[in-house]
Formats: structure tokens, sequence, C-alpha cells
């Protein structure tokens, strides 16, 4: 059934059948004609240049800052990666003991449910004074906690989701608890996980480059688009914009990569 | 030698929200050292209930389930049975090979000693070529006699199969039992089958019992006089014998269940 679904290849709105390299260009053509409009709005003058700066603005300061936007990008994605890796593994290790214990679960489940509704980055300014101002350590704490949350969502739901059919076996074969863990419930999660991954990574990079708005040390992506709005330099600004939205891009593509490679290969 | 199965007295009561459910009342059975015997009857009368109890998936409310002597627990933790359900259950994250050898694994058997053991159980099954497939790749059919392979692995005395040809189509069925009678006459294992299908009954057993609902119960154990079960083939199906043995089964679950069944109560 797979395979078949797997060969079979998508057909096109028009009944055409779209291959690979179709389906790539259709956006990016797309992408083209709005940048394109985009250039000719801001070219006439319709709409002021501080507003919204011209696409070839924007370009020319991404060639002149480059090697700045490098290394802000450098500074921004390490605390949304350590931020990242902390939160999914707090994630995962809390799911694991609320799966093994009831009382835990019922701890634990309202906590999340809290951190889920809390906006993690209103938590920024008084981090910054916690860990001092020149301390990276409140922006990972906060994307950490980001990415907390939907990887024990997803990983706790994961480790619910074994089959009874497996759990019979394994109790004909007399296996041990740690034997059920180890071959069927942690392999039947990990999917699961993975996808609470996927969706941690941009939360990850959007609290580590929003709490550099409240303070703390410059340098990061966050701090510097704050910091060329503050100082009237648009397309500087939006220059940083889209280097964060390649980190995004970045973070989530990789994780979207690792989860289709273990959802194949458990 | 002792019994494969001997259940003795056993009553099951399930409590549910709504009260309590009988689910089998006084069942007794005796399932002799390579004997096949099929449970059949209609929805709700225990057979599969009677199977679980068999595989101490579940404990009995009265009563004794005895596997090769010891109480079923005790046979369950020394895996004298083996097991397979109408799902295969294979692992989709493991290969064939690495779902057969999933128990030999579990008891820690070492691991060149597992590889001999799982080439072996492939070539039982019919399976050569398909070890490093994943299951996802197979027919249902194809997965099901994965799932036998898995439940031989330990080379039990005694299989418990639940339904294990239900979701398959009549050919592939028909296939399956005949290899499936190969194997137990080749590893000389007991079976105990349950099956909603009377051919299948028939075709499979030296005796197939009748159990009828409300409570589940044996209503019924017919011998099939059709010669030893290891030398049953497909022309089986078309002989004359085949189709009075069927005609007993039909008359023993009808007889049981239709007309308030008094046979069935007044046989055990």
């Amino acid at each position: 059934m797979a395979t078949l679904t797997r060969t079979r290849p998508p057909s096109g709105p028009l009944g055409r059948t779209a291959n690979g390299a179709e389906r790539a260009i259709a956006p990016v053509v797309l992408g083209i004609i709005v940048v394109g409009i985009w250039q000719l709005l801001a070219g006439t003058g319709l709409v002021e240049a501080y507003l919204l700066p011209s696409p070839a603005a924007i370009v020319d300061e991404i060639v002149e800052f480059w090697p700045s936007m490098v290394s802000a990008a450098g500074i921004t994605g390490l605390n949304a990666l350590v931020g990242l890796v902390a939160g999914s593994l707090l994630g995962i290790a809390a799911a694991l003991v609320a799966s093994t214990s009831r009382p835990f679960d019922g701890m634990l489940a309202p906590i999340v449910a809290a951190l889920a509704v809390i906006p993690i980055v209103a938590l920024a300014p008084v981090l910054n004074t916690m860990f001092g101002a020149d301390s990276q350590t409140g922006r990972q704490l906060i994307a950490s906690l980001a990415a907390f949350v939907p990887v024990f969502i997803t990983t706790a739901r994961g480790l619910r989701q074994t089959q009874p059919v497996h759990r019979e076996l394994m109790t004909s074969f007399a296996a041990t608890r740690w034997q059920v863990m180890r071959t069927i419930t942690l392999p039947t999660a990990v999917p699961y996980t993975f996808t609470g991954i996927r969706l941690a990574s941009s939360l990850a990079v959007i609290s580590a480059l929003v709490a550099e708005y409240f303070g703390g040390p410059r340098g990061g992506l966050g701090g510097l688009i704050s910091s060329s709005a503050a100082s009237s330099a648009y397309p500087r600004a939006w220059a940083y914009v889209v280097a964060a939205i390649a980190l995004g891009l970045a973070f989530y593509l990789i994780t979207l990569a690792l989860e289709r490679w273990v959802s194949r290969r458990r | 030698m002792s019994n494969a199965v001997t259940v003795t007295g056993v009553d099951k009561v399930f409590d549910s929200g709504a009260g309590q459910v009988v689910a089998l009342t006084e069942v007794a059975l005796d399932v002799a050292p390579g004997e096949f015997v099929s449970l059949i009857g209609p929805s709700g009368c225990g057979k599969s209930t009677l199977l679980r109890l068999i595989a101490d998936l579940e404990s009995p409310t009265n009563g004794t389930v005895e596997v090769f002597g010891t109480s079923a627990h005790q046979a369950r933790l020394d895996q004298r049975y083996g097991i397979a359900f109408q799902q295969a259950g294979l692992l989709p994250w493991r290969t064939v090979a690495a779902n057969i050898a999933l128990p030999l694994e579990l008891s820690g058997m070492p691991k060149s000693d597992v590889r001999a053991r799982v080439d072996e159980l492939i070539a039982l099954v019919g399976l050569g070529d398909f070890g490093d497939r994943f299951p996802d790749q197979l027919s249902g059919g194809m997965q099901q006699r994965v799932a036998i392979a898995r439940a031989l692995a330990k080379k039990p005395q005694l299989l418990l199969m639940d339904e294990p040809f239900g979701a398959l189509d009549e050919m592939t069925r028909e296939y399956l039992q005949t290899e499936l009678l190969r194997i137990a006459a080749e590893t000389g294992a007991a079976v105990v089958f349950v099956t909603h299908s009377i051919p299948e009954a028939v075709y499979l057993s030296d005796r197939v019992v009748v159990m009828s609902p409300r409570p589940g119960r044996i209503a019924e154990v017919v011998p099939m006089s059709l010669g030893s079960t290891g030398s049953r083939a497909d022309d089986l199906r078309e002989d004359g014998s085949f189709f009075e043995m069927i005609t007993a089964v039909r008359e023993a679950l009808h007889g049981g269940g239709v007309a308030a069944a008094p046979r069935g109560v007044e046989n055990r």
C-alpha cells in the first residue's frame, strides 16, 4: 500500500501530473512575482521607503552587513539550539516519568498546561535581571521552556500509543517491564517525539530571537533588528528579519528531515 | 506425558460497568500433545476468552488451567506456548527477521544462535527471500506467516491461535491452512485454534469444540474422523467425509444455540 502511494505521482490541479521539480518551481515562481511587484511598488514611490523598503535596498544591506548577519545568526542560533536540545531532553525525561508514574502524571499535566499558556517570552526581562546583563543564559532558558512544552506533550502521547496486540505479545513472551519499554513503548513513541521537536524548533528560534528585544547582550539577530529599527535603518532591520527567517527555516527543515528519517527507520 | 492443556471447572466472570458478565461457565477441556483442537462458536461464546485463559492473558474466576502439567502462569513464564492473533502484530520498525528474532532476543539467546534459528524459521514458513523486508512491504498472508514463525521461535509444543486467518482472503486462507497443518506436523506442536469458520475448523482439527453463548460454555465436542491432520491436503475439501463433518459441526452449533440449548447443557 505504502509503495503504491509512493510511486504514484501526485496529479496537478489541471489533471496534469507534476513531478518533484515542478512542485518546487511553482512556489519559487510565485515568490519571484511577489518580490517583483513589491520592487515595482517601492520604486514608484506609492509606498514610502520607511514603511516598506524595496527588495533591492534590503539585498544591498544583506550584502553589506553579511559578516555581521552571519555572526548574529550564529549567536541567536546557538541560543535556540541550546534551548531546543535542553528543552527536548527535559520534555522527553518528564514524559517518561509521567508515563511510568500516575501521581507524577497528575502533577506534571497541570504544570505543563500552565507553561503552555504563559507567554514565556514575557519572562525575558525577569530572567535577564536574574542572570545578569551580559549572559545568554536567560535567553537559552526561555528557548528551552518554549521547546519543552510540545516535546513533552507529543512524547507523553506517543508513549501511550502502544498497540494492545503488541503489549499482549510481550506478555506472552514473559518480557520484563524494561524489555517492554525498550522494544515496544519507546520505538512507538519516537516519531511522536520528533514531531514535537520539529514544532519546538520554530518556537525555540522565535523565543531566542524575541527574548533579545528585552535587553541583555547585543549581537544577536533580535537585538540587531530592534537597534536597526530604532536608528531608522529600515532596510537593515528588514535584512536582519530575512536572516531570522532563514535561521528559523534552517531549524525547521533540519528537524523535519530528522523526523522523516526516524519515522522511516526507528 | 501430561496433557498439553487441561482446563478444569473454569468460570470466567468479567466485571463491567453495567455489572457482571459471565464469559465462561464450567468449562472443561483436555488437549493431548500434538493434537489440533479448534474452538468454534458465535460471537460472545467465550472462545477467545478460553484461549486467553490458556495463554495466561486472563485469569480464571474459578477452576484451574494447566499447560503441560504446570499452571498456565508458570507455562507462560517458561514460554511453553507460542501465540498468534488475528492481527499479525508485527513491529513495523523491525525487519521480518528481526520480528521473528524478538522472543529469542528477549530471552537472551546469543546472537549467532538467534540468526541460525531465524533462518530455520524463515525456511519453515516459506519466506525465503523476505528476511530483510519490513512488514508494510508484505501481504497480509505473508505477515501472518511471519507471526506464526515468531510464535514457533522458541520451539513451543503448544501453539495458541486466535482467528489468525480471519482477515485474509479465501484463497490465501486455504493455502495457509494446509501450510499450518504441515508446520504443526513438522514441529509436533499441539494447536488450540479459535475460528468462526466451520470448514476451517473441520479441515484443520482432530476435534472441534463447539461453544455456545450466554453464558459461554462448551456445547459439544465433535471428533473429526478425517485421518491424521498432517496427511490432509486440499483434495479433502471436496471429499464426502469432509462435508459430513461440516454438517456434524453445523448441527452441533445450531442444536446448541437455537432451541434454548437443552442438549448442550445436558452434555456436560
